[in-house]
């Protein structure tokens, strides 16, 4: 009930720059910017290879990727033990260390999924915090979304190197942050913390224009 | 700028790592036992070699993770990087 109750006074780091991005969006038609606040967030933390990271992979029905800078999907919809959370979109399990992920899954499960995801671990040594409200979501996207980020991230993300389903925690204009490639348009969620967000959409923004200019 | 080899991620710029000293200093198996020489020694002394040098590196920006790396102090090329509790590895 609480949660029903704080979620109308929520107010999302960026909410005050959609028209903002609305018009860069008029500007600038290659390429889009805008917020998608709210996402569920939990930070997991377990042994791979352990019981208790086995247990956890059945509960959410899909396997923690091993490898570094990946990422595992569950489908939207699909019919997992989570199958009546996931209908309200796809639930994402980002690599972000031997032994840690990021859950990321649409606005309001976040309690259902630590709750699950706790009783899964069973006191095994391990976490699952929500971290919900740490970073808040821009969605990059279109033709010209590489090379704006490409102007301010050293990572090579040339197709290449890094696509669909890659995630980085690195740095982007000297912030922080998590970038994460959802699909060939290329579309890239950036997941930067809410204190950094005004910087960010402010270095966006110029190099949107700029890029704008540029062709 | 140094390209640093994350052990976890891969190739990164050196703005995303921190620096924790020299590596493979192990921890006094009785730290009672210590005069205060000692326990100085242990505390603050470290190598100030010119070559080959085991030392920590944070990733910072990236993965958070620690781990050793074996970078020459006098050309500055990282020779190797490897995870915590890996035997330095030998570099020529
Ligand atoms: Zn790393």
């Amino acid at each position: 009930m609480m949660v029903a109750e704080t979620a109308a006074l929520r107010r999302s780091p960026l909410a005050h720059r959609e028209a903002e991005f609305a018009e860069l969006g008029q500007l600038v038609p290659r390429v889009s910017l805008r917020e998608e606040p709210f996402l569920t967030q939990v930070n997991l933390r377990v042994h791979p290879g352990s019981p208790a990271l086995a247990r956890i992979e059945r509960e959410l029905g899909l396997t923690l990727p091993g490898r570094p800078n990946t990422v595992a999907r569950v489908a939207d919809g699909s019919s997992t033990a989570l199958g009546s959370l996931t209908a309200l979109g796809s639930l994402t399990a980002l690599w972000l260390g031997p032994d840690e992920w990021l859950i990321v899954a649409p606005d309001g499960l976040a309690a259902e999924l630590t709750e699950r995801l706790a009783a899964a671990l069973d006191g095994s040594l391990g976490s699952a915090v929500d971290v919900s409200a740490n970073r808040t979501t821009l969605l990059l996207a279109g033709a010209s979304a590489r090379a704006v980020l490409e102007s301010g991230c050293a990572v090579d993300l040339h197709p290449r190197a890094f696509g669909s389903g890659d995630c980085v925690q690195t740095m982007l204009a000297r912030a922080q942050v998590v970038l994460w490639q959802l699909d060939d348009r290329p579309s890239y969620r950036i997941l930067v913390r809410g204190s950094f967000a005004d910087y960010l959409a402010d270095w966006l923004s110029a190099t949107i224009r700029t890029e704008g200019k540029s062709r | 700028m140094l390209l640093i080899e994350c052990p976890w991620c891969g190739g990164r710029d050196e703005t995303e790592f921190g620096y924790g000293g020299q590596a493979h200093v192990p921890y006094p198996e009785d730290p009672h036992a210590l005069t205060d020489a000692q326990w100085a020694e242990y505390v603050f002394i470290r190598d100030n070699p010119r070559g080959p040098y085991a030392e920590r590196w944070v990733h910072s920006a990236g993965c958070r993770r620690w781990f050793n790396a074996v970078r020459d102090t006098g050309t500055n090329d990282v020779k190797a990087t490897y995870p915590i509790g890996a035997r330095k590895p030998v570099t020529s």
